[in-house]
């Protein structure tokens, strides 16, 4: 029975992550641990590892100005939009979900 | 106190008289001058003496100097003697003298100037006695003291002499010049002492108060100062400021570190974790409004900034005319020459190679064999600072008809010739020749034709002729004109079976060429190993002397030279073959994609340290690996006006077990279908892949050029018109102009633009095309000169200069600049034109689509006539023959309504006539 289940969640991660994946210009998907180590990712390891370090800092500092400023607010979402792509983050208490888009072809 | 008169320096000294004649008035001489009045010198004779007793050394003696004598004594004598008596001179002090007894002093030095001297006084007496004793102590003490001394002398005055002092004394004198002015004031005596009272008055009241000195302005103070000259200096605010900081000098600190990573079990355990599960399932929503509106639209672009024109233009932009910048003849040569073939030095600014070919026909050449022999075919060098005399003259033992810059070292050059071998030639020791020419000194735009006499001495520069270092055997290589050569990639290499191989020498090492013998030859400058040894060879390369001064490059070619593969083009069965013109193989470099520096730089620095060409051998036993996923195809042009995509790799033939190269089954542009038909007919067994062959030209196809910009996109120009194709659409060329009014001689495409070309016609005239304005003909048209135009070859210096060179058939180079709007790419311009090579390409599409629509209507259309036409056979001849007469009647009306339109007919006749009828 739990192996059932793991094996539902898993599917489920597998499915959505692949929704997000399929999505138009997406070049990569990310899955990261509270402490920045990847768990999941689409793209190779040194550019995932590079990712997930930094943006794991980034959202951070966000999340804490943003408590800082207003200690009953939360981050919810993160979007960097540079010259090549954009780069957005999800962030929750465990995880992150980092997601990078070209927006323009 | 004056003297006494002379009467009294007769002295009356002692009692002895002396018989004198002394007259008694006179008065007794005294001492009185020497400070002794009371002494009166005497002279006392020896009987006076005796008389007296005083005797000189008897009775006064030295302790004794004196004697008391009685006053009466003396008047005895004077009474014996009379005047004779010493004593009478002083007889009147004598009688005078108060006491009793007179001193007389014996005077031995004879101080007061006689031998003795007589005392006048009491008191002198008893001063003489009595203070005698001190001052003769005293005059003892003193005549003590100078026995040992220098003896004081009281100076002794002198006449004053003068020596002329008084002059100069009577020169600094002060003297007064002029009389001092005496004033005598005087005031009323009451006046003197009174009280005085000071008040206070206005200066000007008063008249003649004051006198002052009024201020003027001065004529010559007034000048106003025009000039002035001040020196200046800017000098900037300096501040010296100091602190002291504690020097840390950097330290290199590194840290490794490596990330921390989930091992895969605890990956898999995570993502089968609920919690993940959770969060992607909130999360995901977010993410996916965020994608999506990424999609739908990009807030981020600036749509104004999209629409505008790239600024910065340089120069005029309406100025669209090629401009004429140097043109370049060769004035030396004795028969009329043409250019065959044009190529910018790959490095070198400003240098142009050209080849020279004569003006003959076939037949012509023939005749004139022998008077060619003797000129030498020239591939010319051209520099733009020197237009009449040619850099380097390059030697062959024909006409080249095309040549080649090696890409990996530019002095070595590869040319076709006319009689079908290729010539090779090494230009690495006259490299410095070439390199240090200055460039853009004179541009001028016409060519000055300067007698030779003329000329300054330094441009007239030796010409060096330049001699082939190999050439290829002539029994194995092409039989006929070599139309196209071409370098192969250093990237990859290919083998005898036209497998590719890359390439590890890093260098050019092969060619391909072209010839009207109707093959396509593979050429590798390195030394093959020989297969079957031939002495008979051998001896003959011997017996070959070859000159000093040519390096040895290709030494092992020289003469022997075969290719190592050969591709026939021939047309099926028949023995008519197609005669290739020019190739274009698919690894031409890109200009516009970026190139990897670093890579080009390994490049050349191999190439340069190396020297591979030398070693030429080394790359021969290296084994190679094959590459993959190459594409072995090529274009290329025949004479007969056709176009063919071809393979070059051989492949083994599972029927026959032969390598066999791929046949060609055509399908002409014209009649697609029966043609496919017939040569599927044909076929034999052995054809693997088709391959394509379009007939669009209606001459000969000079130029096969793959786009810098696309690498699938080919221009061919052959005839009267221009064709455009993409690679692997085999339905048609995308682009194919209608037929122009003179002949297309030559084409190229823009370097820098995506959208234009260029092509030369054989008025001498240049068309260019611009695809971005018009497609249906050329946007202009530029006359360069009077003759056909054979070659054009565009060639970009830097990003302002773009220069195109122009050959022309009377052997004139042109070089002219290509303008602004010419050379610089509108924004978005390689995705338009790309865009509108796709858009060509459905077109093409949707026109066989169409064709096959279009079949089907007419097989449509073509059973409704059969339909109508049975109908029609149904109607009665009767009812034919009256429709027949209807129509020839009004047909009749028609006329004669035309007739009197045009005023042919008058209204009568008109009338007269139907009456008639």
């Amino acid at each position: 029975m739990v192996n059932c289940l793991s094996d539902l969640f898993q599917a489920e991660v597998e499915e959505t992550l692949k929704r997000i994946q399929s999505h138009k210009g997406v070049i990569g998907t990310m899955v990261v641990n509270a402490e920045g180590i990847p768990i999941r990712t689409t793209l190779d390891n040194s550019m995932t590892v590079q990712y997930a370090g930094l943006l794991h800092q980034l959202t951070m500092k966000a999340r804490s100005t943003v408590r800082d400023i207003d200690p009953q607010n939360d981050l919810t979402f993160l979007r960097i939009r540079s010259k090549k792509h954009e780069i957005m983050v999800a962030p929750d208490k465990e995880y992150l979900l980092i997601v990078i888009q070209n927006p323009c072809e | 106190m004056a003297p006494k008169p002379q009467k009294r320096k007769i002295s009356k000294r002692g009692k002895n008289k002396i018989t004198l004649p002394v007259s008694e008035e006179a008065e007794p001489i005294n001492m009185e001058s020497m400070g002794h009045p009371e002494i009166y010198p005497l002279v006392l004779t020896t009987k006076t003496q005796e008389i007296f007793n005083c005797r000189v050394d008897e009775d006064i003696t030295d302790e004794q100097p004196y004697k008391l004598i009685r006053k009466e004594d003396i008047f005895a004598d004077f009474v014996n003697r009379a005047a004779v008596s010493d004593f009478y001179p002083v007889k009147k002090i004598i009688q005078e003298y108060p006491g009793d007894e007179l001193l007389l002093v014996y005077d031995k030095d004879f101080r007061y100037g006689l031998n003795f001297y007589l005392i006048g006084t009491e008191e002198g007496k008893e001063n003489y006695l009595n203070p005698l004793e001190v001052p003769e102590e005293q005059e003892e003490y003193k005549e003590h003291i100078p026995e040992d001394l220098y003896v004081y002398k009281p100076p002794v005055s002198k006449p004053w002499v003068s020596l002329g002092s008084e002059k100069e004394i009577d020169e600094e004198t002060v003297k007064e010049s002029t009389k001092q002015i005496t004033y005598m004031i005087s005031r009323k005596r009451s006046e003197f002492g009174a009280p005085i009272k000071f008040s206070d008055q206005n200066a000007s009241s008063v008249k003649d108060a004051y006198i002052e000195c009024t201020a003027y302005p001065d004529k010559n103070f007034t000048l106003k100062q025009l000039e002035r000259d001040v020196g200046m200096q800017v000098v900037p605010q300096i501040k010296d400021i100091s602190t002291q900081t504690r020097w840390t000098y950097p330290q290199n600190a590194t840290t490794q570190y490596h990330p921390r990573e989930f091992s895969e079990e605890e990956k898999k355990t995570l993502e089968q974790s609920k919690t993940l599960t959770d969060f992607l399932n909130n999360v995901s929503m977010s993410v996916e409004i965020a994608l999506q509106q990424n999609e739908i639209m990009n807030v981020f672009i600036d749509d104004w900034k999209r629409l505008a024109e790239e600024e910065g233009t340089f120069g005029d932009k309406t100025d669209t005319h090629l401009k004429e910048y140097q043109s370049f003849t060769d004035l030396h040569s004795p028969t009329e020459k043409m250019i065959t073939c044009v190529s910018w030095h790959p490095v070198i600014f400003g240098l142009i190679a050209v080849s020279v070919a004569v003006r003959l026909s076939f037949e012509e050449r023939v005749h004139f064999s022998g008077k060619l022999l003797l000129q030498p075919s020239l591939i010319l060098f051209w520099s733009f600072s020197d237009p009449i005399h040619p850099q380097l003259m390059l030697e062959s033992p024909d006409d080249i008809f095309c040549f080649e810059f090696c890409p990996s070292d530019p002095n070595i050059i590869a040319g076709g010739c006319i009689n079908g071998q290729i010539v090779m030639w090494d230009i690495t020791t006259h490299a410095d020749r070439i390199e240090n020419i200055k460039v853009g000194g004179s541009r001028s735009k016409k060519v000055t034709l300067k007698p030779l006499f003329l000329l300054e001495p330094e441009s007239n520069k030796e010409v060096m002729y330049i001699r082939h270092c190999a050439v290829s055997s002539i029994e194995n290589g092409h039989r006929k004109v070599i139309t196209d050569i071409h370098w192969l990639s250093d990237t990859f290499e290919i083998n005898r079976l036209g497998s590719v191989f890359e390439n590890r020498s890093g260098i050019s090492c092969q060619l391909a060429t072209c010839s009207a013998d109707c093959t396509i030859c593979f050429w590798d400058i390195r030394p093959q190993k020989a297969l079957t040894p031939q002495p008979t060879e051998k001896k003959k390369e011997e017996s070959i002397e070859i000159p000093f001064d040519v390096p040895s490059t290709f030494l092992h070619l020289d003469l022997s030279w075969k290719p190592f593969s050969k591709i026939r083009l021939s047309k099926g069965e028949t023995t008519l073959d197609h005669c290739p013109t020019k190739i274009s193989l698919s690894d031409d470099t890109l200009l516009y994609k970026e190139q990897d520096k670093a890579a080009a730089q390994d490049k050349a620095v191999k190439a340069g340290e190396a020297r591979p060409y030398q070693n030429l051998e080394e790359g021969l036993a290296n084994h190679l690996e094959p590459i993959d996923d190459f594409c072995t195809k090529f274009f290329v042009g025949t004479e007969e006006g056709e176009v063919i995509y071809t393979d070059w790799k051989m492949e083994r033939d599972p029927e026959t077990g032969r390598f066999m190269r791929t046949r060609l089954w055509a399908a002409e542009w014209r009649n697609v279908n029966s043609v496919i038909k017939d040569e599927m007919a044909f076929s034999t067994p052995t054809a693997k892949k088709p391959v394509s062959l379009y007939t669009v030209h209606d001459g000969a196809v000079h130029t096969v050029q793959r786009s810098p910009f696309y690498h699938d996109i080919i221009l061919t120009v052959g005839g009267w018109n221009v064709a455009i194709w993409k690679e692997g659409v085999m339905t048609g060329p995308l682009l194919q102009s209608c037929c122009a009014p003179k002949r297309y001689t030559s084409g190229h495409w823009s370097l820098t633009r995506p959208g234009v070309f260029y092509i030369g016609r054989e008025d001498g005239y240049l068309d260019i095309w611009d695809l971005l304005e018009k497609t249906h003909e050329p946007a202009q048209s530029q006359n360069i000169c009077i003759t056909m135009i054979t070659c054009v070859k565009p060639w970009t210096f830097s990003a302002k200069q773009q220069f195109i060179a122009i050959a022309d058939y009377f052997g004139t180079l042109h070089i002219l600049e290509i303008p602004w709007t010419l050379s610089h790419p509108s924004t978005n311009e390689v995705s338009s034109i790309h865009y509108y090579f796709e858009r060509e390409v459905k077109h093409l599409e949707y026109v066989e689509q169409r064709k096959k629509i279009r079949e089907q209507e007419k097989k449509d259309m073509k059973l409704e006539i059969e339909k109508k036409k049975v109908k029609m056979h149904q109607k009665s001849k009767e009812q034919m023959e009256a429709e027949l007469k209807m129509e020839y009647e009004s047909y009749l009306e028609l006329e004669r309504n035309v007739l009197v339109n045009l005023g042919l007919i008058k209204v009568k006749e008109t009338m007269s006539y139907v009456e008639m009828v």
